[in-house]
């Protein structure tokens, strides 16, 4: 069992609640951020000004759907390898299961968070059963090919995702959303506890939309992953997350339920244009539009 | 069929093919010796002055050895640098690599080191520091500063590594007295001249255990270096072992047989078309396959033109050349 570190009492509901028997034991976050602070170096080829991620704060629950939502630049992807530690954070920390991040090892770490990137490498050569058992890899580095436990995990992996059909298929093969569902059954089978997808619509037409949308959430329903999705669709993270988390300019705007972060006067001002919120009358959950009237301003659109 | 089965499966019959390949070429040479004669010389019943004798067990046993062992860690070399770039073509010879440890030797050999064992170490070390020096450089020229090498990047890197360490290694030869010439042209033309295989098979023994524990990670890799990373590999640590494994291979052959190009693109090519892209299977397949495929080289070499010897390279590259080109024109005409 991991110790609970002593400052962090942010999620602990108040104590006197509980009388004078003995404090229930409190479900710590799953991940917290802690003014975290990362700053890729200058470069004038690539970027005006350097990027910097500044005074990062907020904790995950375990069992939650959060979206992390923000325009381009403002720091979902760094969120991503700072959580994954392909970065290192130069301020702050970073803790997953109240631990702190660095003193996890990798395999360690790849056994509790799943990342699905978009897509895979093209041209890569595997089939989808040896692309789903990759992610076996941390539960056992050292084993040279899965064992029979292995290939199960693989297999439900697949089974969640709907492609145990197509196990033998190469992924050159395979159409848009189907490798997405592959890239997902490989995060599963590393049998995590937070599954990150990464813009997982970005390449998908609409029907593989709504299909990614029910799949994650049946996911989170019926495997318990707690999962963080970083996508542009404002859409999609309003229809699926409990709790949104707007980033800008490598900041914390907001997080909170969706329809408090998704505020028209809010957008506007972050994404620069002209923006309506109106609530799904299917999901009641609030569906965002752009008029395409007003011109975005320049200084907005440049960045 | 499980993976295990596959891979012995596979790993037996080519050995099986190895063992009749090499037993062939013992009875075949520029030296006319009868069969039995052979037989005789190999279980000892020749007298071990005669002719017979000091040809099979001094000339054709050794070459036999090297000639696999060299064979066997090219085609690993190729193996471990095609998952290391994520590049289907690349190869010790066209990443350059040879040419530096060629230029290492030739370094070497300019300084008066031979083939006495500590000699041939010394060597060795010259061959794997230029190794590393091309490898280090091609990587640099062809990443300069962006996150993924594209395939035609890498490849003109090569060329350019390779023209710039023969034109040293031509510098170094014109400096050179006469005298010492000769060896060092032979041993460039890649000729497998009988020297110590047992050195050479512990430095290849270190190499190929270094890429072949590693070979689940090197699939991994083929997912991009953050993937690879979130699945719980460390991917800087993977890269460094397994660039120095494929260059001591690399640089370990060069140093006791020449550059020899083209087995570590021929040999892992055609064992992906029977077994698929799991370096797992192709690693360990990679030996037995290399050794075979540069045996026969070395035996035709020997006896196609007879009393005269072509060297082995000559062969490789004779089949690697229009390889090469083929699969340029086919398999990836839509990634250049």
């Amino acid at each position: 069992m991991r110790a609970t570190e002593p400052g962090r009492t942010s999620l602990r509901p108040p104590t006197e609640c509980r009388g004078l028997a003995a404090p229930a034991p409190v479900t710590p976050p799953l991940v917290e951020f802690r003014s975290v602070g990362f700053g890729y170096p200058a470069s004038a080829r690539h970027r005006a000004r350097p990027f910097r991620l500044a005074g990062l704060s907020f904790a995950i629950a375990p069992g939650e759907i959060v979206g992390v939502i923000g325009p381009n630049s403002s720091g979902k992807t760094t969120l991503i390898r700072l959580l994954t530690r392909v970065l290192e954070p130069v301020e702050g920390e970073i803790a997953l299961e109240g631990e702190r991040l660095q003193s996890w090892g990798r395999a360690e770490l790849a056994r509790r968070v799943a990342v699905v990137p978009q897509g895979v490498p093209r041209e890569l050569p595997f089939t989808v059963r040896e692309l789903v058992l990759m992610g076996r890899y941390p539960h056992a580095p050292g084993r040279f090919f899965e064992n029979p436990a292995d290939v199960a995990a693989a297999r439900s992996a697949m089974e969640a995702t709907g492609v145990l059909d197509l196990a033998p298929v190469p992924l050159a093969a395979l159409g848009g959303g189907e490798t997405q569902r592959a890239v997902i059954a490989r995060a599963l089978a590393q049998e995590p506890r937070l599954l990150v997808l990464d813009e997982p619509t970005a390449h998908l037409d609409l029907r593989y939309q709504v299909e990614t949308a029910a799949l994650v959430r049946r996911l989170n329903r019926e495997r318990g992953v707690t999962i963080l999705l970083v996508s542009h669709d404002l859409n999609l993270a309003a229809q699926v997350s409990d709790r949104l988390l707007l980033l800008a300019e490598g900041g914390l705007v907001r997080l909170g339920a969706p329809e408090d972060v998704l505020d028209e006067t809010l957008l506007a001002d972050i994404y620069g244009c002209d923006v309506r919120v109106e609530s799904n009358s299917a999901t009641s959950r609030p569906t965002v539009w752009v008029p395409y009237t007003t011109d975005a301003s320049p200084r907005r659109a440049e960045r | 069929m499980s993976p295990h089965a596959r891979l012995a499966l596979t790993v037996g019959g080519l050995a099986a093919l190895l063992v009749a390949v090499a037993a062939a070429a013992l009875f075949v040479g520029s030296a006319a010796i009868s069969p039995g004669a052979v037989i005789d010389a190999v279980t000892g019943r020749a007298a071990p002055a005669s002719v017979e004798s000091v040809v099979t067990r001094a000339i054709r046993l050794p070459r036999i050895a090297v000639a696999a062992l060299a064979g066997a860690a090219l085609a690993v070399a190729g193996v471990a640098f095609q998952a290391l770039t994520r590049n289907p073509l690349a190869e010790p010879s066209v990443l350059g690599v040879s040419g530096g440890a060629a230029f290492g030797v030739v370094i070497g050999q300019s300084f008066g080191l031979g083939l006495t064992v500590p000699e041939a170490m010394g060597l060795t070390g010259l061959a794997f520091a230029g190794a590393l020096l091309a490898a280090a450089a091609v990587y640099a020229i062809a990443a300069a500063g962006r996150r993924t090498i594209q395939i035609q990047t890498l490849l003109l890197a090569g060329v350019i590594v390779g023209i710039f360490f023969s034109a040293a290694i031509t510098v170094i030869i014109s400096l050179l007295d006469v005298n010492r010439l000769g060896g060092v042209i032979y041993w460039l033309l890649g000729n497998l001249a009988p020297i110590p295989p047992g050195a050479l098979a512990i430095l290849l023994a270190v190499g190929f255990g270094l890429v072949l524990s590693h070979a689940r990670e090197l699939n991994l890799l083929a997912l991009g270096e953050e993937s690879a990373q979130q699945l719980g590999v460390n991917a800087e640590r993977l890269k460094l072992t397994i660039f120095a494994g494929a260059a001591l291979l690399t640089a370990s052959v060069v140093a006791f047989a020449g550059p020899i190009g083209f087995v570590g693109l021929i040999v892992p090519h055609l064992l992906r078309m029977l077994l698929g892209p799991d370096n797992r299977l192709l690693v360990p397949t990679a030996l037995v396959g290399g050794a075979t495929f540069l045996l026969v080289a070395d035996t035709l070499a020997r006896n196609v033109v007879a009393p005269a010897e072509l060297s082995v390279g000559v062969i490789t590259s004779f089949c690697g050349a229009p390889f090469f080109v083929y699969l340029l024109r086919t398999r990836y005409r839509g990634t250049l």
